[in-house]
C-alpha cells in the first residue's frame, strides 16, 4: 500500500476545524445538561463506590 | 474463571436493587497480581531513573559513556524514556487497575492465567526492548522506538490485558461503572489504536523496519501518537487511579461526580486533536497546526476540571494532609498535573512555542508531569497498597515523609534549572548584533547552560535518593507482613433484571454497558485522528512535491540508518523553522516536499546540538571524520560523545538490497531491479569519499561506517539548495 495524493488541492479546509469544534461542542453541551439534570441520589451512590469495602 | 464462589446467606450489605431473594456470594480478590506489578513498578522506577541520571550526566560529561556504543546518550535516552513510561508508569497502571478494578466490580480478575501472561509478557517486552535499544535497534520515532517484533508482542499483551479487564467488568457484581473504570476503558482502546496506527512499518530484516509513512505524514502520525501517549498512557489511566485512590486515602468521596462525567468526555474528545502542537512552524500544513493549537487551549478546561475535582475532594480534610505522607504525595501529584496541563496549552501558543520548542523548556515541562504527577501518584499508591495486601502497617511514616521532601526538592532542583536553561538558550539563539549578525555561535549557547545541566542532575539524584528510601521502607514493610494472596470477601450477585427507579437517563444507560462505552470511546478518539490525518494523506497541495528532491543513494541510505541507530535525532533536529535566526544560522527554512522519502522522518524535538537539515556541504568530509572521532577536536567544548566505532565498524552491505526493496515497496522511486546494483553504486560513492579523506591524509577502510555517515550528512538539505524560492 502506498500513500497517494488523490486530490490536487483542498478547498474549504476550515470545514475540518469547524466540524471538530462542532462535534466537541455538541457533546460537551449534552453532557453538561445531563450532568446538571442527573439524579443527585444516584450520583451520590455511584460516587461512594470506592469507599464501599464490601 | 478462577473464582471459587460459594453461596451463603450472610446478611451483610442489602442488595443493590431490592432483590431480596439474592444470596451473598463468597469470593476472593487476587492480590498476587497486584503484588507482582507493584514490585515491577518499584524495580523499573529505579532502573528508569538511573538511565535518566546517566543521560543527564552525559550532557555535561560525555565521557561518562566510557566510549561504548550502548551507553551513548543517543541510545540511553530512549531507554530512559521507554523505561519510565512503559516500565515504571506502565506497571504502575497495571498495579492500580488490578487492585481497584476488582474492588469496584466486586469481582476477582477474570483469569489468573491471563494476569500472569500479562505480567511476564510485559516484563519480557521491557527487557527485550531495553536490550534492543542499547544494541541500536530503533525505529527512530520518539516514544515508539521499539522495533517491529516488539511492537507485535506489545499488541498481543495489550489484547491479553484487554480481555482480562473486560472479562472482569462483564462478570462484575456492581451494576454501575465508577468513573475510574471509564478512564481504564478509554485508556485501553485508545492506546491500542495509537500503537497500531503508529507502528505500521515495513520490515526488511528480523529486527529492523522502515516506517510506512514518510516525512510530513510520518511526523503527523508520530506526534498524534506521541501526544496521545502522554494523554492516554500517562494521564487517563492515572486519572482513573486518582479517582479511586484519592477518595480511598482521604476516606471521602470525590468532590463532584458530575464534574467527573464532564471531565471524562471532554478530555478524551479534546486530547486526541492536540498532537500537531508538537509541530508548530514546521512543514506541517498550517491548518493542521492551527487545529492543534485551538484544541490544546481548550484542553485547559477538562484538565483543570479533573485537578480541581481531586483537590476539592480534600475539602475539610487538609488537616489529614499535614500528617499523612500518602495524601501529601497525592496532593503534590494533582498540583503538578494542574501545572503541567496549564503549561502545556501555553506552550501550544505559537508565540510561546517559538521560544520554547527545541529547548530544555520542553524537558522541564515533561518532568513536572513525569516526576510530579506520575511519580508522586505512583508512590502514594504504592504506600497505600503494599501495607494493605501485606496486612501490616507501613514500616515508617517518617521515612515516607523524608521521601516526600527528597522528591519535592528534587523536582524543584530538576525543573527550575531546565526552565532557566531553555529560556537562556532560546534567547541566545535569537540574539543578533547591531550589524545584523547572529550574536552567538551554537556552541556558546550550549556551554552557557552547562552549570544548569549539572544542577538538574543533582535534582535528579535527590529524587532518585527519595525513591531508594521508599524501596527500603517498602522492603521493611513487606518483610514484616504476609501477602494476603487471595483476599476473601463477599457480595451480592448482579440481579438478572435490574429494576430502575423513575426516569432512565441515557448516560446511566451507557455507564452500565462497558462494551458500548468502549465503542463510544473509540468513536470519540477516532474522529479526531481521522479528521486530522485524512486531508494530510490525501491532498496533494498539503505536501507539494519538489522535482529536485531525489531518493537517497544506497550509501546515504546506509548512513541514514546508522544515524537512526545512534539516536542522533535525540539531540539534532532536521527542521528549520521560518524564523530570522534559524534561517541565518542553518539556511533556508524546511519545506514539506523535502521529506517525501524520509521513512521515518527525523525532525527531532530537541536541539542539544545544532539543526542538521542543511548540513550538507557546510564542512569538508575530513571535518566530519574528525568530528565523529572526537567532536572536541573540531569544536572545543562540545558535549557530543565520541563515535570511534564508526571508524572501524563495517557497513552492513548484505542488507542494502533488502533496504532498497523495502523502500521501493513504500513508493520510493528506485528503478526496477536497482536492488541488485545498489552495492556497486555504494562502493563507487564510498571510494569517492575515501579519496577526499585521503587528500586530507586520512586513511579509512573501504567499507567503514563513517563513509556512509559522511555521505548522508553531506546530502542533507542539498536537494533544494539549488532551487530558487
Amino acid at each position: 500500500m502506498k500513500f497517494i495524493n488523490y486530490l490536487e488541492k483542498i478547498t474549504g479546509v476550515d470545514i475540518y476545524a469547524m466540524s471538530a469544534f462542532g462535534i466537541f461542542f455538541t457533546i460537551f453541551i449534552v453532557m453538561a445538561i445531563w450532568a446538571f439534570k442527573a439524579d443527585r441520589q444516584l450520583l451520590t451512590k455511584i460516587n461512594s463506590l470506592p469507599l464501599d469495602n464490601q | 474463571m478462577n473464582e471459587n464462589v460459594s453461596l451463603a446467606d450472610s446478611p451483610s450489605q442489602p442488595p443493590d436493587m431490592g432483590h431480596k431473594s439474592l444470596q451473598v456470594e463468597q469470593f476472593s480478590y487476587d492480590n498476587k497480581s497486584v503484588q507482582l506489578f507493584a514490585f515491577a513498578t518499584i524495580f523499573w522506577s529505579v532502573i528508569g531513573m538511573l538511565a535518566g541520571l546517566l543521560a543527564a550526566v552525559e550532557l555535561y560529561y560525555p565521557g561518562a559513556n566510557l566510549n561504548l556504543p550502548a551507553t551513548t546518550f543517543g541510545r540511553v535516552r530512549p531507554v530512559h524514556t521507554n523505561a519510565v513510561i512503559f516500565a515504571f508508569v506502565g506497571n504502575g497502571i497495571f498495579m492500580g487497575v488490578y487492585y481497584s478494578l476488582q474492588r469496584l466490580c466486586k469481582a476477582r480478575m477474570f483469569s489468573d492465567k491471563l494476569s500472569r501472561i500479562h505480567f511476564w509478557g510485559w516484563q519480557t517486552i521491557i527487557v527485550v526492548g531495553a536490550v534492543s535499544l542499547l544494541a541500536g535497534y530503533t525505529s527512530g520515532k520518539e516514544y515508539a522506538e521499539l522495533e517491529w517484533p516488539v511492537d507485535i508482542a506489545i499488541t498481543f499483551i495489550w489484547v491479553i490485558f484487554g480481555i482480562n479487564i473486560f472479562g472482569t467488568i462483564l462478570k462484575r457484581r456492581e451494576s454501575h461503572l465508577y468513573v475510574a473504570i471509564w478512564f481504564y476503558i478509554a485508556t485501553w482502546v485508545t492506546v491500542a489504536m495509537l500503537h497500531i496506527v503508529n507502528s505500521f512499518e515495513r520490515p526488511f530484516s528480523w529486527f529492523k523496519s522502515y516506517s510506512w509513512y514518510a516525512g510530513v505524514q510520518d511526523a503527523l502520525v508520530q506526534w498524534w501518537y506521541g501526544h496521545n501517549a502522554v494523554a492516554f498512557f500517562l494521564t487517563t489511566p492515572y486519572l482513573g487511579l486518582m479517582y479511586y485512590f484519592l477518595p480511598k486515602a482521604a476516606n471521602r468521596p470525590v468532590y463532584s461526580y458530575r464534574l467527573s462525567i464532564i471531565h471524562f468526555w471532554s478530555l478524551i474528545f479534546i486530547y486526541i486533536w492536540a498532537g500537531p502542537h508538537h509541530l508548530l512552524y514546521t512543514a506541517l500544513p498550517d491548518w493542521a497546526q492551527s487545529l492543534g493549537v485551538v484544541f490544546s487551549v481548550m484542553l485547559i478546561a477538562p484538565s483543570w476540571g479533573g485537578m480541581l475535582n481531586g483537590l476539592f475532594t480534600l475539602r475539610g480534610a487538609w488537616d489529614k494532609v499535614r500528617e499523612d505522607p500518602i495524601l501529601k504525595f497525592m496532593v503534590v501529584a494533582v498540583t503538578c498535573y494542574g501545572m503541567a496541563t496549564l503549561e502545556g496549552p501555553m506552550l501550544s501558543l505559537k508565540s510561546v512555542n517559538a521560544i520554547s520548542h527545541f529547548t530544555d523548556w520542553t524537558i522541564a515541562h515533561v518532568h513536572i508531569g513525569a516526576l510530579g504527577w506520575n511519580g508522586f501518584l505512583t508512590f502514594g499508591v504504592l504506600y497505600w497498597i503494599l501495607p494493605r495486601i501485606y496486612n501490616t502497617p507501613l514500616y515508617s511514616k517518617k521515612l515516607a515523609g523524608t521521601h516526600f521532601w527528597f522528591g519535592t526538592i528534587g523536582i524543584v532542583l530538576y525543573a527550575v534549572p531546565l526552565y532557566w536553561a531553555g529560556f537562556t538558550q532560546s534567547m541566545m539563539w535569537k540574539s543578533f548584533t547591531e550589524e545584523g549578525q547572529l550574536k552567538y555561535q551554537f556552541l556558546e549557547t550550549v556551554t552557557q547552560i552547562i552549570p544548569l545541566y549539572i544542577t538538574r542532575s543533582i535534582g535528579g539524584t535527590l529524587y532518585l535518593s527519595g525513591v531508594l528510601i521508599m524501596v527500603y521502607n517498602l522492603y521493611k514493610t513487606v518483610k514484616a507482613g504476609h501477602l494476603v494472596k487471595d483476599e476473601a470477601t463477599s457480595a451480592y450477585p448482579l440481579p438478572k433484571a435490574i429494576t430502575t427507579h423513575g426516569k432512565e437517563h441515557w448516560h446511566r444507560w451507557i455507564e452500565r454497558r462497558p462494551v458500548q462505552m468502549l465503542v463510544l470511546s473509540l468513536v470519540a478518539v477516532a474522529i479526531g485522528g481521522i479528521l486530522e490525518m485524512v486531508p494530510t494523506f490525501l491532498i496533494k497541495s498539503n505536501i507539494p512535491t519538489i522535482a529536485a528532491v531525489k531518493p537517497y543513494t544506497p550509501l546515504e541510505l546506509q548512513g541514514r540508518d546508522i544515524y537512526i541507530r545512534e539516536g542522533c535525532y535525540n539531540c539534532h533536529s532536521q527542521m528549520i523553522r521560518p524564523f530570522r535566526d534559524e534561517v541565518a544560522r542553518y539556511g533556508d527554512y524546511s519545506k514539506a516536499g523535502e521529506f517525501v522519502y524520509d521513512h521515518p522522518f527525523q525532525w527531532g524535538s530537541k536541539r542539544t546540538g545544532p539543526d542538521l537539515a542543511r548540513e550538507g556541504g557546510k564542512y569538508p568530509d575530513s571535518w566530519h571524520y574528525n568530528h565523529m572521532m572526537d567532536p572536541r577536536i573540531m569544536s572545543p567544548g562540545s558535549i557530543m560523545p565520541n563515535y570511534p566505532w564508526l571508524l572501524s565498524n563495517e557497513i552492513d552491505t548484505a542488507s542494502t538490497a533488502a533496504k532498497i526493496r523495502a523502500m521501493q515497496s513504500l513508493g520510493v522511486p528506485y528503478r526496477s531491479g536497482y536492488d541488485a546494483l545498489a552495492n556497486t553504486d555504494l562502493q563507487t560513492q564510498a571510494r569517492g569519499i575515501r579519496e577526499q579523506l585521503a587528500k586530507d591524509k586520512i586513511k579509512t577502510a573501504p567499507n567503514a561506517e563513517i563513509l556512509a555517515v559522511i555521505a548522508y550528512l553531506q546530502r542533507l538539505g542539498t536537494d533544494i539548495k539549488s532551487v530558487k524560492p
